[in-house]
C-alpha cells in the first residue's frame, strides 16, 4: 500500500515560502550587528536551523565562529557577540555571566540577543536583575513554522507539552496564534473552523483577536486551505502512548527522529531520502522487508546491464544513471540498517509480548494477565521509561478498574514523575470503592470550605478521569475484524496499529468533517470532559474553491506521532481525495511524552 | 531481563532507576470474554521472531546491497549529501559548532587541520559573497532577480507592507510615552511585544483588573509580566489570596517561581493555599540540586517529617535510609578496591559510584560484591532485602542476574534449591524457569546449565520452544520421545550437526521398536 502521487489529489500549497521568510528574517536580524561576529546558538536551535540555513550563508553574514550555548566560559575573542537562543531562564543566566565576567574584567564587547520564536518577559526581567539590561540589544526572530515536510510544520516546540499540559503555562498559546495568522496570510482566510480542547479553545480566540486587529489584510484573499482543525493531545493521551508499528514512527521510538533527521540521515524529507523512504514511510512495519528486498532485487538489476555494454554505453551509464543508482543505494543501506537493528532490539525486549499486552489493554479484556505482564516489565528493569508508558496506559485505558498502588521504589526521584503524571492527566488513580461516590464526597467536603479556588481544583481532577472504554465504545476505535487483518491492504486508520485500534483523535477528527460541526457527538465530547471547549465557526460567505475544501490543516498542540500522521494521510486517500496538513508543535511519541514528565536538577 | 542493570556496570553511568510497583486489581470482565478475545486470530498478523522469514528477507537484502558496494564506493567526489547513522551532514551548522567546540582550545592548529581535510572542503574555501542579499535591501523595494523568488513575488496578493514595517525596527525600540492606556489596551500592547509601564496601575483595583484582561486574553507571557509586578508591587499576603481565586494566574505564578528558583517564596505560597503536599513534594524536590552526599544525606532527613501521603513518606523514609546505606558501602568498598586485596575488586573493578543509585541497582550490586556476607552486615543482600521489604521475585530477578553475570553457577543453583521439611531438595523458581533460563542466555550461560532448566520449564510447548531456541538438542529430543512425536523428532534431525551425537541419539530413537509414536 505505497502511496504514489494521486493524480486527483488536491495539491498541496507550497510551504517552502516559509524556509524562505525565516531565512530573510535571520539575516536581516544578523545585519543588525553589522561587522565580525561570532554567534552562540541554543543546542535545541541547532536542528530547526540547518534546515533553513547553512554555514556559508551565516559566513555571508560575518558571522566568523558558531558556538553552543552550553554553561561553560566562552572562549569567543571577537567584539561583538550574538546569542540565539530560545526564551529561557538559564540562557538569560549564561548571557549574563558571560557578560558581567567581561565589565569585571573591563572588556566592552557588543551583545546581541535574539530570541526564537519571541521572548519573554520573565527573560527581561531576569536581564534586569543580573544588571546587564540595556547592555545586550534583543530582537527576536519569529521562526516557529519549520517544514520538515511536504504536508507537516513543526513549532519545535517540544517543551509546550510540558508547559502548558503539566504546569498550566499559557505562554506559548500567543505563538501558535502568531502562526496561525501567519498561515492565513500567506495562504488565505480558513473558511472551516472546528476545535477541541481547553488550550485548542483559547488558541483559537487568541488568533482570533489577532486577525481582528489587524484586519484586512487577509480580506479578498481566497483560502487555499479549506478546513482547519485543531486538537489538544490531552483529548487523546492513549494513541500517543502506544508502541508504534508504521515505519517512519517505529524508527522514531527506535532512533528518536529529530527534526526529520535521524541521527544524521535525513529520513523525513522527500528531497533527500527520495522514493525509498516515501513509499515505505506510512507502510505497517510488516510490509518493508519485503518491499526493500523487492528495492534491492532492482538496483543489482540495474547494476548488472552494465556487463556487456560497450564503451559508449557505459559512458552513458556513468554518466546518466550511475548518480541515481548510488544515491538509491545509500539510502537502501540505510534502510536496512534501520530495520535490522529494530529487529534486534524489539526481539530483544519481547515485542511482540508488548504488543500483545497493549492490544489487551486498548480492548479491555484480560487486565489480569495484562497487569502481571507490566509487574514483570517492571521487575525485569527492562527500562524506566517503558515502565512508565505502560502503567499510564493501564491507568487511562481502565481508568480506576485497575488501581496502581505505586508501592516503592521507582527510583527515588520518580516520586516526583508520577506526582507530575497524576497533574498532568497520565495516570488515573482512584481511590477505592465506588469511584462517583468517593469524588461526590471530595466535593462536598470542599464546599463547605473557605476557599472557593480549591473547588475547581477539585473538578479540575474530576475533569482529568478518563472514559476511554466508553469513548471507545461510541466511537467503535476497535474494528471487528473477522479472520485476519491485511496488512498490506488496509481497511481503516487501524492499520496503524495493526488493525487494533482505530487512532482516537484521528477517528474525532474524521467525525467531525464528516458531519461538518458536532452535532451528534455530544455524548463523546461530554466523555473526553470538554463540554465547553469543542467549537465550529463557519464563515458565510463562500469564496473557498471545491479544490482548497479538500484540504485540511489539522493543528496538534502538544505534539503528534507519525502514526497519528500516517493514519490521516491514510483517510485522506481514503476518502474522498482529501489531503491532511499537519501542524504540531512537535513530532512526539510515548518515550519524549514520559520524559517530559520526569524531574531533573535545575 | 537485567539489561539495565548490566549496562548500568559496563557504561559507568548512572542508570534511571530500580523498580517495582505492586498493583492490585477488580476485575470485571467474564472468562468467556477473554477466551474469545485470545481465540480470535487477528492478533497473529506480524512477528518480531528470530526464526521469521522477514530477517531472513532482510538479510538477503542486505547480502545484495552490500555486493554493490565495491563498485558504487569507488569514488567519493560525488556531491551527494554524505550522512551516516552517527553524523550530522557535512557542512551543516550542528556539525560546524562540534568542530569549533572541538577546536577551540588550539583554534590555529584547528583551522590547519580544517583546511587540510577534504571533506571538509565546503567550510574551508566559503564562496566569497558574490552578490551580497540582503533583507534589508529587499525592503528598499529591490528584490534580486534569477532564480531565487523574492518574497514580495511571493507574497504578490498580499501587501508585502504587513511584513516590512515590523522588521524595520526590532519591537523593542517601540517606546511607549503614553500614559493612559487602559487595562485591555496596555494588555494587547503587552502581547505585542512593546514596552509598557505598568507602574500606573497602582491600586489593587486597577492592578487586578489588568491581571484579569490578561487572563482573558490568554497570552501566558503578558500574564506572567503582569505577575512579575503584581509581585514586585503587592505584599505576599495580599498577592496571595488574590491568587488563591484566580486559578490561571495562579498556575502561572507557581511556574514562574518554579523557573527562577525563587524556593522561598514558593513554598510560602504553597503554606498560604494549603497544599501540604504540594508544599512536601516542593521541598523534597530541592535535593536533586545537592551533589555532595553527606549533605543530601541531611537534606532528607530534613524532608521525612514533612506532610507526604502515607505512601510517599514511606518512599522518603526509604530514600533517607537507602543514601545512608549507600554512603556506608561506598566509603567501605573504595577503600577495600584501592587497598587491592580483595579478589572480587581485583577482578571486576567498579565502573561507578554505587551512591544515589535506585534500590533494586544497589541490591544488583550487593549481590555482585557482597553476595556471602551474613545478615548483619550493611552490605549484604539479605539485609538490603529486609530492610527494604524486598519482594522475593524482585530478589531472585537480581540476584540472578548478578551471579550469572560472574558465571557463579552453583550460586544460581543455590538460589533455587529448597528442602522441605524432610530434607528432600526440591527446585523452585518464584519468577518462573522460562525466565531464568532467558536471564542465563543473556549471560552467556554455557549449554549444560541453559539445560539443566530448560528441563524445569513445566509447559511441554514452552519448554520445546526454548530448547530449539537456545539449542538444547538433549532436552528437545526427550521431549519429543515423551511426546511421542515422531515427526517433529524427524524435523529436529535436520537441525543438528551431520554425524554429531545429537544425530545418532536422534537415529536411534527413530529406529527403535519401543516407542509408539503417535504420529
Amino acid at each position: 500500500m505505497a502511496f504514489p502521487h494521486r493524480p486527483d489529489a488536491p495539491e498541496l500549497p507550497d510551504f517552502s515560502m516559509l524556509k524562505r521568510l525565516a531565512r530573510d528574517q535571520l539575516i536581516y536580524l544578523l545585519e543588525q550587528l553589522p561587522g565580525k561576529k561570532d554567534l552562540f546558538i541554543e543546542a535545541d536551535l541547532m536542528s530547526p536551523l540547518d534546515r533553513i540555513a547553512n554555514v556559508s550563508i551565516l559566513k555571508q553574514h560575518e558571522v566568523d565562529k558558531l558556538y553552543k550555548v552550553e554553561n561553560k566560559p566562552a572562549l569567543s575573542s571577537s567584539e561583538q557577540l550574538c546569542f540565539l537562543v530560545r526564551p529561557r531562564i538559564k540562557n538569560m543566566r549564561y548571557i549574563a555571566s558571560l557578560v558581567n565576567a567581561d565589565k569585571l574584567a573591563g572588556r566592552t564587547r557588543k551583545y546581541k540577543v535574539i530570541f526564537s520564536p519571541q521572548k519573554f518577559y520573565a527573560c527581561e526581567m531576569v536581564l534586569e536583575e543580573e544588571g546587564i539590561y540595556g547592555d545586550v540589544s534583543c530582537d527576536e526572530w519569529a521562526f516557529s513554522l519549520l517544514p520538515l515536510d511536504v504536508d507537516l510544520l513543526s513549532m519545535e516546540l517540544p517543551e509546550f507539552f510540558r508547559d502548558y499540559f503539566l504546569e498550566g503555562d499559557q505562554r506559548w498559546i500567543n505563538t501558535v496564534a502568531q502562526a496561525l495568522h501567519l498561515l492565513s496570510t500567506l495562504y488565505g482566510p480558513f473558511p472551516n473552523c472546528y476545535g477541541i480542547g481547553r488550550c485548542a479553545k483559547m488558541a483559537y480566540e487568541l488568533w482570533r483577536n489577532l486577525e481582528e486587529e489587524e484586519d484586512g489584510e487577509t480580506k479578498g484573499r481566497r483560502p487555499e486551505i479549506g478546513h482547519i482543525f485543531l486538537l489538544d493531545r490531552d483529548v487523546d493521551f492513549v494513541t500517543a502512548l502506544c508502541s508504534q508499528v508504521v515505519y517512519e514512527g517505529l524508527v522514531d521510538d527506535t532512533f528518536r527522529i529529530k527534526c526529520g533527521k535521524c541521527h544524521g540521515p535525513l529520513l523525513g524529507t522527500s528531497h533527500m531520502a527520495g522514493l525509498v523512504f516515501n513509499e515505505i514511510r506510512n507502510e505497517h512495519f510488516s510490509n518493508v522487508f519485503g518491499f526493500l528486498s523487492q528495492k534491492a532485487r532492482n538496483l543489482q538489476a540495474q547494476y548488472d546491464r552494465r556487463r556487456g555494454m560497450d564503451i559508449k554505453q557505459m559512458k552513458n551509464f556513468v554518466s546518466q544513471e550511475l548518480k541515481g543508482l548510488k544515491q538509491e543505494h545509500r539510502l537502501l543501506s540505510l534502510h536496512i540498517g534501520a530495520c535490522e537493528s529494530i529487529m534486534k532490539k524489539k526481539t530483544k525486549q519481547d515485542f511482540q509480548e508488548l504488543i500483545k499486552t497493549e492490544h489487551a489493554l486498548l480492548e479491555g479484556f484480560n487486565i489480569r494477565e495484562s497487569t502481571s505482564y507490566i509487574e514483570e516489565h517492571i521487575d525485569r528493569q527492562v527500562s524506566p521509561i517503558e515502565s512508565l508508558r505502560l502503567m499510564c496506559l493501564l491507568s487511562i485505558t481502565e481508568n480506576g478498574d485497575a488501581r496502581c498502588s505505586l508501592d516503592t521504589h521507582y527510583g527515588p526521584e520518580h516520586l516526583l514523575t508520577f506526582s507530575n503524571l497524576r497533574r498532568a492527566g497520565l495516570l488515573t488513580e482512584q481511590a477505592p470503592g465506588d469511584t462517583l461516590t468517593a469524588v461526590e464526597s471530595k466535593v462536598s467536603k470542599l464546599v463547605t470550605d473557605k476557599a472557593a479556588g480549591k473547588i475547581t481544583d477539585a473538578f479540575s481532577s474530576l475533569a482529568k478521569r478518563s472514559n476511554f472504554r466508553a469513548i471507545s465504545k461510541k466511537l467503535n476505535l476497535i474494528p471487528r475484524v473477522d479472520g485476519e487483518y491485511d496488512l498490506k491492504v488496509p481497511r481503516d486508520m487501524a492499520y496503524v496499529f495493526s488493525g487494533a485500534y482505530v487512532p482516537l483523535s484521528c477517528r474525532i477528527i474524521e467525525q467531525v468533517l464528516e458531519r461538518r460541526s458536532w452535532q451528534g457527538l455530544d455524548e463523546v465530547v461530554r466523555l473526553l470532559n470538554c463540554s465547553d471547549f469543542a467549537f465550529t465557526d463557519m464563515t458565510k460567505e463562500d469564496k473557498a474553491s471545491s479544490e482548497s475544501l479538500r484540504l485540511i490543516l489539522v493543528v496538534f498542540l502538544g505534539g503528534c506521532t507519525f502514526s497519528e500522521i500516517s493514519a490521516l494521510r491514510f483517510l485522506g486517500r481514503e476518502k474522498g481525495k482529501r489531503e491532511f496538513i499537519f501542524l504540531t508543535t512537535a513530532v512526539t511519541n510515548s518515550a519524549r511524552l514520559m520524559e517530559a514528565m520526569s524531574e531533573v536538577k535545575a | 531481563t537485567t539489561t539495565g542493570l548490566i549496562l548500568f556496570f559496563q557504561s559507568g553511568r548512572p542508570l534511571g532507576a530500580g523498580v517495582r510497583l505492586g498493583m492490585g486489581l477488580r476485575m470485571n470482565r467474564t472468562k468467556g470474554d477473554e477466551e474469545e478475545y485470545w481465540n480470535s486470530s487477528k492478533f497473529k498478523a506480524f512477528t518480531f521472531d528470530d526464526e521469521d522469514d522477514e530477517l531472513s528477507q532482510l538479510k538477503e537484502s542486505k547480502r545484495a546491497v552490500n555486493s554493490l558496494r565495491d563498485f558504487v564506493d569507488d569514488d567519493d567526489d560525488d556531491d551527494l549529501e554524505r550522512v551516516s547513522w552517527s553524523g550530522e551532514p557535512v557542512g551543516s551548522i550542528s556539525w560546524s559548532i562540534k568542530e569549533t567546540a572541538g577546536n577551540s582550545s588550539s583554534s590555529h592548529e584547528g583551522r590547519e587541520q580544517l583546511k587540510s581535510r577534504n571533506s571538509f572542503s565546503s567550510y574551508a574555501q566559503l564562496p566569497k559573497p558574490t552578490s551580497t542579499y540582503s533583507l534589508s535591501s529587499f525592503f528598499r523595494g529591490r528584490t534580486r532577480p534569477g532564480s531565487f523568488q523574492s518574497l514580495s513575488d511571493a507574497l504578490s496578493d498580499t501587501p508585502a507592507k504587513s511584513y516590512a514595517p515590523e522588521l524595520g525596527r526590532p519591537k523593542g525600540e517601540y517606546r511607549d510615552y503614553s500614559n493612559d492606556w487602559s487595562p485591555s489596551d496596555t494588555v494587547r500592547r503587552l502581547r505585542k511585544g512593546k514596552v509598557c509601564s505598568l507602574e500606573r496601575f497602582r491600586s489593587l483595583q486597577d492592578k487586578l483588573q489588568l491581571l484579569e484582561e490578561a487572563v482573558s486574553m490568554h497570552d501566558g507571557n503578558v500574564i506572567t509580566a503582569v505577575l512579575i509586578f503584581l509581585k514586585r508591587t503587592l505584599s505576599k499576603e495580599i498577592l496571595f489570596r488574590e491568587l488563591e481565586v484566580r486559578q490561571v494566574a495562579l498556575r502561572h505564578l507557581i511556574h514562574f517561581l518554579k523557573e527562577i528558583g525563587d524556593q522561598k517564596l514558593l513554598l510560602d505560597l504553597f503554606r498560604f493555599l494549603d497544599r501540604t503536599e504540594e508544599l512536601a513534594l516542593s521541598h523534597y524536590r530541592e535535593h536533586l540540586n545537592i551533589q555532595d552526599p553527606d549533605k543530601r544525606k541531611e537534606f532528607l532527613k530534613t524532608c521525612i517529617g514533612l506532610p507526604f501521603s502515607a505512601e510517599d513518606s514511606a518512599h522518603i523514609q526509604d530514600h533517607y535510609t537507602l543514601l545512608e546505606r549507600q554512603i556506608i558501602i561506598e566509603a567501605n568498598d573504595r577503600h577495600l578496591e584501592s587497598a587491592g586485596q580483595t579478589e572480587i575488586f581485583r577482578k571486576h573493578p567498579r565502573k561507578a559510584s554505587i551512591l544515589n543509585m535506585p534500590l533494586v541497582t544497589t541490591l544488583f550490586y550487593s549481590c555482585f560484591y557482597h553476595y556471602t556476607e551474613a545478615e548483619g552486615t550493611f552490605s549484604s543482600p539479605v539485609n538490603l532485602k529486609k530492610t527494604f521489604k524486598i519482594p522475593d521475585k524482585q530478589y531472585v530477578l537480581t540476584a540472578l542476574a548478578a551471579r550469572a553475570k560472574l558465571r557463579a553457577w552453583n550460586d544460581v543453583d543455590a538460589l533455587f534449591t529448597t528442602k522441605n521439611w524432610l530434607g528432600y531438595t526440591k527446585k523452585r523458581a518464584p519468577i518462573g524457569f522460562h525466565r531464568v533460563v532467558e536471564i542465563l542466555h543473556k549471560n552467556n550461560a554455557p549449554v549444560q546449565i541453559l539445560q539443566e532448566y530448560v528441563n524445569l520449564v513445566e509447559d511441554v510447548d514452552t519448554k520445546l520452544n526454548l530448547a530449539t531456541k537456545f539449542k538444547c538438542h538433549d532436552v528437545v529430543i526427550d521431549t519429543c520421545r515423551d511426546l511421542k512425536d515422531r515427526q517433529q523428532l524427524l524435523a529436529y534431525r535436520s537441525k543438528v550437526d551431520k554425524g554429531s551425537a545429537e544425530e545418532e541419539k536422534i537415529d536411534a530413537l527413530l529406529s527403535s521398536s519401543q516407542i509408539r509414536w503417535k504420529n
